[in-house]
């Protein structure tokens, strides 16, 4: 088992034609991911050679679908096309819509997690390095070589934390490792995964990695604290970082938190979660719980 | 990107929103003048920050000679660790109410909020701590939007008197144009105020722009001001380097900004047992680690006079440890003489052994290799102390 993908998803890219396209579409393959064709309107009917295989480019996610049975799009479209490229697979009812594009306007991405909602689609990102489910498929950037399949679930805000905290644990290895990004907006929140490595009967216990900025670790301490009964351990990068100049009452007032990374951790503490000072005292506190 | 108030009230009037411009001045003669146009005046710092009232930077003047004064001292002041270069000269308005107006992004919950209180004034938080119902928050979807029906449930919701109704309306329609028309994560009123016979005015104004948005506003280029960004983040920029400068003697390179986020703690942490030394910068140069990158982020890190020693933690993902290897080696011969402090380099992940052996190879005097991240933190704390 695993979450949100596994060895039957099948994976469509848009933007596969382009240069971290079709760079990325050989690394997924080369991880064993069942990627099934690409989207692009102006290449539809032509096929590209990549990593040893034959895969066909169609105009739309809708017909991609059709032809083929995806039930998965990783996105890598430039910014200024995101919106559409994400509007058009949520109309296609793609399954699970995992946007790796950096840089999509906050408000773009607003109005596509505005339009999705009562749809089908699950989003993971903008601005992530995606899923993977170690063994078995890859959506995403994520280095699939560092760590194999294990007991531990991983969601992260930082693409690199990830890949360090997976290289730090990978005598264990990971049920499914999920980069969220690190967005105002995104469409998988650390809520969202926790809830599913809690449900997913391979995951014994959950590494969560945050970021100064938001509430949103405060918001899944809290989660924790009613949902979860699996270990979790935590890790804030952000300790030392300057304050960010932040721009009139709003945000405070909003968030009720000052989101820095003291306070991330202290709320984490609360509900029981240990949390690491650094990537390594993390990666040895999950260690100690799995080797008890 | 931030704005100061009087490039907010530019896009204000832009859009509709009722502004009274005012000139903008950075000497006190200027703001000599322009107070002879307007009559009385007030003088007010342009700072990306709030609490310039509290700081002083914000004077009433009732005659050009002591818009001249003020302009003198204010000119001169720091508000929080921000200097001030310009000040706004406005003329003076007869306030009979204040009111507090935003736009934002609520990130919790993926949608806008709208934050509205007749209680407004300088004094919102406070507000909002002892009285939060007289703070509105009325959520916005980003598909539907304001429309007028919208934004007259809004007013109607914050209380705003009925002798204001039809001006509140067009005024958060004109509001929500500049949010969404400029890209904007906050755009805020504070205070709105009702001046003599019933006008509604945004007398101050606080907008944040989405920087991903700048390639569909080529306009915004202009907001950018050159002179307050620090020379070392200005040079770091054209490079398209993600840099910040910081107060330290740790100089800090690495890939991906969760990762460098982490170094500045781990580093932080190492400086606690070496005579406090702080990493100097944040520098996240992405994923492609090419000897270009490598040498333009070495060179603005070496340009910063406070660095005694650098850190180079980089994992290898995409980018394979060779690569890195190779990019700091190329880095240094680029750079030749102007490398002149000692680099710590941590090499881990996709082909660390590759990446390893060429820096060995290499054998620079100034390069030392130590295996894990929390250990070549605390060597290089140590070099930057000696």
């Amino acid at each position: 088992m695993s979450i949100y993908l596994n060895k039957d998803s099948r994976i469509i890219v848009q933007g596969m034609t382009g240069g971290m396209g079709s760079k990325h579409t050989a690394l997924m393959l080369d991880a064993g991911t069942n990627i099934v064709g690409g989207v692009n309107a102006r290449k539809a009917g032509t096929t590209v050679e990549l990593g040893g295989q034959e895969l066909p480019v169609f105009g739309t996610v809708k017909e991609a679908m059709a032809e083929t049975g995806a039930d998965v799009s990783v996105v890598f479209v430039p910014p200024a096309f995101t919106k559409d490229a994400c509007i058009e697979a949520v109309d296609a009812g793609i399954g699970l819509l995992v946007v790796i594009t950096e840089g999509v306007p906050v408000q773009d991405t607003a109005e596509v997690w505005s339009y999705l909602q009562g749809k089908p689609t699950r989003m993971i990102g903008p601005n992530c390095p995606g899923i993977i489910t170690p063994g078995e498929s890859l959506a995403g950037i994520t280095p699939h070589t560092i760590a194999g399949k294990g007991p531990i679930g991983l969601v992260s805000k930082s693409g690199t934390l990830t890949y360090q905290m997976m290289y730090e644990l990978k005598d264990f290895g990971f049920s499914t490792a999920i980069g969220i990004g690190g967005d105002p907006i995104v469409g998988t929140t650390h809520i969202d995964a926790l809830a599913a490595f809690e449900a997913d009967p391979e995951t014994r216990a959950i590494v969560m990695i945050g970021e100064i900025g938001g509430d949103a670790e405060e918001r899944a301490a809290a989660y924790i604290k009613e949902h979860v009964t699996k270990p979790v351990v935590g890790y804030v990068a952000g300790f030392t970082a300057p304050e960010g100049k932040t721009m009139g009452h709003a945000g405070a007032i909003v968030s009720g938190s000052s989101g820095t990374a003291a306070a991330k951790k202290e709320a984490l503490e609360a509900v029981g979660v240990k949390v690491g000072k650094t990537p390594s005292e993390t990666a040895d506190l999950m260690r100690e719980i799995l080797s008890s | 990107m931030d704005l100061m108030e009087y490039q907010a009230k530019e896009l204000f009037a832009k859009h509709g929103v009722p502004v009274t411009l005012g000139i903008v001045a950075t000497t006190p003669e200027e703001a000599r003048a322009a107070a002879e146009q307007l009559g009385v005046v007030v003088v007010k710092a342009q700072v990306k920050a709030g609490g310039r009232g509290k700081a002083g930077g914000v004077k009433l003047a009732r005659t050009p000679d002591e818009a001249f004064e003020h302009a003198t001292a204010i000119l001169g002041m720091t508000i929080k660790d921000l200097p001030v270069h310009r000040v706004l000269i406005a003329p003076a308005a007869s306030i009979e109410e204040e009111y507090y107006f935003s736009f934002l992004l609520d990130r919790a919950n993926r949608r806008y909020l709208c934050i509205a209180s007749v209680e407004g004034g300088v004094e919102i938080e406070e507000v909002a701590k002892t009285n939060p119902d007289a703070v509105k928050q009325i959520p916005v979807d980003p598909g539907s939007g304001v429309d007028e029906e919208k934004a007259r449930a809004i007013v109607e919701e914050a209380g705003f008197p009925a002798a204001l109704t039809d001006q509140a309306v067009a005024m958060v329609q004109a509001l929500w144009r500049v949010f969404v028309d400029e890209d904007a994560t906050l755009v805020e009123v504070n205070p709105l105020a009702r001046l003599e016979g019933d006008v509604l005015e945004a007398l101050d104004g606080k907008v944040s722009l989405d920087d991903n948005a700048d390639f569909r506003h080529q306009d915004h280029a202009v907001f950018e001001m050159k002179e307050e960004t620090d020379p070392l983040e200005a040079q770091a920029k054209e490079k398209g380097l993600n840099y910040v400068k910081l107060d330290g003697e740790v100089g800090i390179i690495g890939n991906g900004a969760g990762l460098v986020m982490s170094t500045l703690d781990v580093v932080a942490y190492a400086g606690e047992r070496h005579g406090g030394v702080k990493p100097a910068n944040f520098l996240d140069i992405g994923g492609g680690a090419n000897a270009q990158v490598m040498a333009d982020g070495l060179d603005v890190i070496l340009g910063d006079d406070q660095v005694k020693a650098v850190f180079v933690n980089v994992f290898g993902g995409i980018t394979a440890c060779d690569e890195v290897a190779n990019g700091i080696k190329g880095a240094l011969e680029i750079l030749g003489d102007h490398a002149t402090k000692p680099l710590v380099v941590r090499l881990d992940g996709n082909n660390v052994d590759k990446g390893r052996a060429i820096l060995e190879e290499l054998g620079h005097p100034l390069v030392t290799q130590v295996d894990t991240m929390d250990g070549a933190a605390d060597r290089a704390a140590e070099l930057a102390q000696a």
